[in-house]
């Protein structure tokens, strides 16, 4: 069997600029540290609208071999592959020479396989779950960036603005509001327009209505409408302040929202959380060029994404705010293993996320995916749950509490290091002394009963079971342990399909998934 | 600055142009509330001169009365049992507070309850127009004002004088505007001078109006009109001024003879035949009619080629109600609107009952869970400055009168706010009172439209029903990628979406991923300051 990786944790950092923190801890810079209303941070969520195909977005080199045979028609040539520094497993597309350098620059971390259990590959129903922050088969009316931003900002609408949050809580680029900014006393954002509309709205310009009774009464209320957005007079002042910005490719859709945020961001605006949309990444069809699989629509999109995130954070410099933002980018899903006959890829599951920032701790984290025996159904499985990623940065880029993170996130999750401890003064455990083979089974192929064997530090531990469309089949551990050590469990397969299984194992930071193959007799 | 009405100069005579949706939708949502999907098809399915006089058509008086959704009652009246006809000697304030309060919410449901037909917004026409507030007169039985509200009803859509008279001996209206104490001895001027000055003639366009002369002279010919004191109508010719009572100029210098006895009484018909003798009070009457049902500016042209001859009409019908509004109704100038818009700004009424029956909202089939539903609708409609029977100025609500804004002046910064809130929590969680939620069905809607798994016409069925102003081809294309596709470009995963919910239609994921879409498709169009035109 090809020898894993293994999960790269990140020592901690208990040293800054040769101090220990300890000794910095009692000045007023830390003081500050405590919770999101007391940061300066903001964070960015790109959304790539439709499902972005993962697998040749950050592709697999330390298996390349599967990774070719399972999408020969659209697989990115190895020779073309974007190589990153520090870690010959995986490369990037060739049109993202822009992530390529972030990651060169300790601007980016990538996050190998996030998702969750049981996606059922409607685009809806993935958006719903990624912006809300539910599991497939739960339904909540709040998104997970309304309910931190509601939590945070109590009794929020009430009495804002006011002196400590003069802005609004959260800004979504467009003219219609997503759901992730709900909260239970409704939305959290507010829509401000980008490009032309944007320079509109500050400037109070509106199309005139025509000259008919109808046309000045709607002119009427639309004056009035525009009086009762309590924050108008804010943006617009901070859109005044930037009268010089980096520059930013033209043509790019992204890249001209994201102009807006670092506008808005660097006039001083105190609004925690940006959302801008991209898209759309539904590559059913003709995802690459037939005379050269690096072209295409997936290349066009995944250029102009890169070239958008690449030229905000060189604007973010720019304008001196760069140690304040943090990005993410996020898809409903990633696409099948296996590619079609029309040069493209099916609705998949599990996808990379990418989190870009001064602060993002540089490294892919996670396993290539197991490519071996996938059938077309099959999808990558999934080895980090999106909402650990929403935890972690809860937790390490607005300082939120352990507590108050499951509380907005409405359970635990698993806690990820993607982002530099300088940020909240979080330290972690280090899990490396757990090994490199954190999980196993016996007998591999099984028929009726294997064994497994994992490894734990202690504490809540969670065995999942998957099959290859990402159905989670079977729960064999899911438990506190008051002891750190390795067990063992037995599972009864009878019952299964005969197929690929993935087991994961989840202990704090650590995780770790195995192929399983299931024999009939 | 006010825009000149592109109106037709062929004002008055009938349309005879095309009759299609959005001429029906505009008939609609001028003269009931709301224009709902089974309505539009119903009323395409007449001609114009059909529709328009199958909705002048009077509905019957209701058989409900209001019950008591409030508990203890003094005089004995168990929980939702009705409270009229318990008789009217024992009053107190708390007692008459807690019955306005449920007359209000059944008043609500009336407006719900209008069918297809003008009558219930008439009702209100003439309820603004002898505007009342029940809350500052609590001396007033509420009884009293459930039997104005009869009143009003009852000649809602008849002639005008008959109506005037009625209100004019009515009891509420008599210790409201103190006609109780207004005696040959101490004459109170106060409706003798609001009969003229609000109720028909009006204060003129020119001045060229009465004389407080007049309102004295009307203040005697009321005397001795009063409430006895099991409060009903009664005239004490004791207390009537028996002499002549002299007129100005602006009456042709009419003497109305003073009577003695029971024949003092008739003294008030002399004084209305006189009133509405006058072109000023057809005027007026039509002036006000024009507001409320087409636009409330209203300047030379309007007054010459509609104002003037509508009036005209008035006189010969013997100010006939349901003949001017019929001549109204089907005029050209009527279905110009259709072309140059939606400019009248819903009353906060006309926005929240509208809603309710466009959308068809699901009211509880039991009285504690109606009285609840209505009290919501009412309350929300005082929150948003339109209370019923409790109207501040004696005028009417200021948005029918103070001019220049006129009807604008239902929105102002923390109204329209309060307008989106409202609007948003019924498309969202759902408003709520002692276990009644009221909330938008908003998949039940998009059943009713003609091709709901079609995302282009799920839209302009959607917006034919919600929106009168025209939104842009772009507008549309943004709201169908953003809000139904989620940023996807391709119908069909909307199409899917809702044909597997019409397969599956009690799963959870199916059901919840058209359902999320759809309110927020519907909260957006809400949001929308078009969404306050009718």
């Amino acid at each position: 069997m090809r020898r894993r990786d293994f999960i790269r944790t990140i020592a901690p950092i208990t040293f800054m600029g040769g101090f220990k923190i300890s000794a910095l801890s009692r000045l007023p810079f830390f003081d500050v540290l405590h919770g999101a209303t007391e940061n300066d941070h903001v964070l960015v969520l790109v959304q790539l609208v439709g499902g972005n195909d993962g697998l040749n977005t950050l592709i697999p080199l330390s298996n390349y071999s599967d990774y070719y045979s399972a999408r020969s028609n659209i697989a990115i040539p190895e020779s073309k592959v974007l190589k990153l520094s520090q870690d010959t497993l995986n490369g990037l597309h060739p049109a993202m020479t822009g992530l390529q350098s972030l990651y060169d620059n300790d601007q980016l971390a990538i996050l190998q396989a996030v998702g969750y259990p049981d996606p059922d590959g409607s685009h809806f129903r993935a958006m719903d779950v990624w912006l809300s922050g539910s599991d497939e088969d739960q339904y909540l009316d709040t998104g997970w960036t309304g309910r931190f931003l509601g939590q945070t900002y109590t009794n929020f609408p009430v009495g804002y603005p006011n002196a400590d949050m003069p802005d609004p809580l959260a800004i979504q680029i467009g003219s219609v509001i997503s759901p992730v900014f709900m909260a239970n006393s409704g939305t959290t954002a507010m829509a401000v327009p980008t490009d032309a509309d944007f320079y509109n709205l500050i400037n109070g310009i509106t199309e005139p209505e025509p000259d008919t009774p109808m046309g000045t009464e709607l002119t009427y209320l639309q004056s009035v409408a525009r009086q009762t957005n309590k924050y108008a007079s804010a943006i617009e002042a901070a859109a005044n302040k930037v009268t010089q910005q980096a520059p930013y490719p033209a043509n790019n859709d992204l890249a001209s929202q994201l102009k807006t945020v670092a506008r808005l961001v660097a006039g001083g605006l105190k609004t925690k959380v940006y959302m801008v949309s991209f898209g759309s990444f539904d590559t059913h069809g003709g995802q690459v060029n037939p005379g050269d699989v690096t072209t295409g629509t997936h290349a066009n999109l995944l250029q102009q994404t890169s070239d958008a995130i690449t030229a905000f954070m060189n604007d973010l410099k720019f304008l001196g705010v760069d140690d304040r933002v943090l990005g993410m980018t996020f898809s409903e899903f990633g696409r099948r293993i296996i590619s079609n006959g029309s040069m493209g890829t099916d609705h998949g599951a599990a996808q990379p996320v990418f989190i870009f920032g001064n602060s993002a701790q540089t490294g892919v984290l996670g396993q290539n995916p197991d490519l071996t025996g996938s059938n077309v159904e099959s999808n990558i499985p999934m080895q980090y749950d999106f909402r650990s990623v929403y935890s972690s940065i809860l937790r390490d880029w607005f300082c939120v509490s352990p507590d108050d993170v499951s509380t907005m996130l409405l359970k635990d999750y698993q806690y990820l290091p993607f982002i530099k401890n300088t940020a909240c003064n979080n330290n972690y455990t280090n899990l490396n002394n757990l090994g490199n083979s954190l999980i196993s089974n016996y007998p591999n192929p099984f028929t009726d009963t294997t064994t497994i064997t994992f490894k734990t530090n202690g504490g809540h531990t969670l065995v999942q079971l998957f099959d290859t469309a990402g159905r989670l089949v079977m729960l064999p551990v899911d438990q506190d342990y008051a002891q750190a050590g390795t067990y063992t469990v037995s599972v009864g397969t009878a019952s299964l399909a005969a197929g690929v299984y993935y087991a994961r194992l989840q202990n704090q930071s650590a995780q770790q998934v195995v192929t399983l193959l299931k024999m009939n007799h | 600055m006010k825009q000149e009405f592109p109106g037709s100069p062929l004002g008055l005579d009938p349309y005879t142009g095309t009759w299609d949706t959005a001429h029906v939708v505009h008939l609609l949502k001028r003269t009931v509330f709301g224009a709902t999907v089974q309505d539009i098809s119903y009323f395409q399915g007449l001609t114009m001169s059909q529709a328009v006089d199958q909705l002048l058509q009077p509905t019957p008086a209701p058989v409900g009365k209001p019950l008591n959704n409030y508990g203890a009652d003094p005089t004995g009246v168990g929980s939702y049992q009705t409270w009229v006809g318990t008789g009217l000697l024992y009053q107190d304030d708390t007692m008459n507070t807690n019955r306005l309060r449920s007359l209000q919410a059944w008043w609500v449901g009336q407006l719900l309850g209008c069918g297809r037909s003008i009558h219930e917004k008439m009702t209100l026409f003439w309820h603004n127009h002898f505007a009342m507030d029940a809350l500052t007169t609590l001396s007033i039985p509420c009884e009293l004002w459930y039997n104005q509200y009869l009143t009003l009803r009852s000649n809602a859509l008849g002639s005008f004088p008959t109506l005037a008279k009625a209100i004019t001996i009515d009891p509420a209206m008599l210790i409201f505007l103190n006609g109780n104490t207004n005696t040959m001895t101490a004459p109170n001027e106060n409706y003798g001078r609001e009969l003229q000055e609000l109720y028909t003639v009006g204060l003129g366009l020119t001045g060229t109006t009465y004389s407080q002369d007049d309102v004295h002279n009307a203040a005697r010919v009321l005397t001795g009109h009063t409430v006895d004191v099991n409060f009903n109508y009664s005239f004490l010719a004791g207390n009537h001024d028996t002499t002549n009572k002299n007129f100005s100029a602006f009456y042709g210098n009419n003497i109305i003879t003073g009577y003695s006895g029971a024949p003092g009484a008739g003294e008030v018909d002399n004084l209305l035949a006189m009133i509405f003798s006058t072109d000023e009070s057809a005027k007026f009457i039509c002036r006000k009619l024009y507001g409320w049902f087409v636009y409330y500016d209203i300047d030379d042209t309007i007054e010459t080629n509609i104002i003037t001859p509508l009036a005209t009409v008035f006189r010969q019908s013997g100010y006939n109600i349901t003949t001017i509004l019929s001549t109204l109704l089907k005029s050209q100038h009527f279905f110009d609107l259709v072309n140059s818009g939606a400019c009248i700004i819903k009353s906060p009424l006309d926005l929240l009952i509208g809603l309710c029956r466009e959308y068809q909202l699901t009211l509880p089939a039991d009285a504690t869970g109606q009285y609840n539903a209505w009290s919501l609708l009412s309350q929300r409609s005082a929150t948003l400055q339109q209370e019923i029977m409790v109207i501040p100025l004696v005028a009417g609500w200021d948005a029918y009168r103070e001019a220049p804004q006129y009807h604008e002046l239902w929105i102002n910064s923390v109204t329209y706010s309060e307008r989106n809130f409202y609007t948003d929590l019924l498309v969202g969680t759902g408003d709520m009172m002692n276990g009644t939620t009221l909330r938008i069905d908003a998949v039940g809607f998009a059943s009713l439209l003609s091709a709901p798994q079609d995302p282009n016409q799920l839209i302009a069925d959607s917006l034919t029903v919600l929106l009168r102003p025209p939104l842009s081809a772009s507008s549309i294309t943004l709201i169908k990628q953003t809000i139904l596709l989620g940023g996807l470009t391709t119908d069909q995963y909307w199409t899917n979406a809702w044909l597997n919910y019409i397969a599956t239609p009690t799963d959870m994921t199916a059901f919840t991923t058209v359902d999320t879409r759809l309110r927020a498709l519907y909260k957006y169009l809400m949001d929308l300051p078009e969404y306050h035109l009718s």
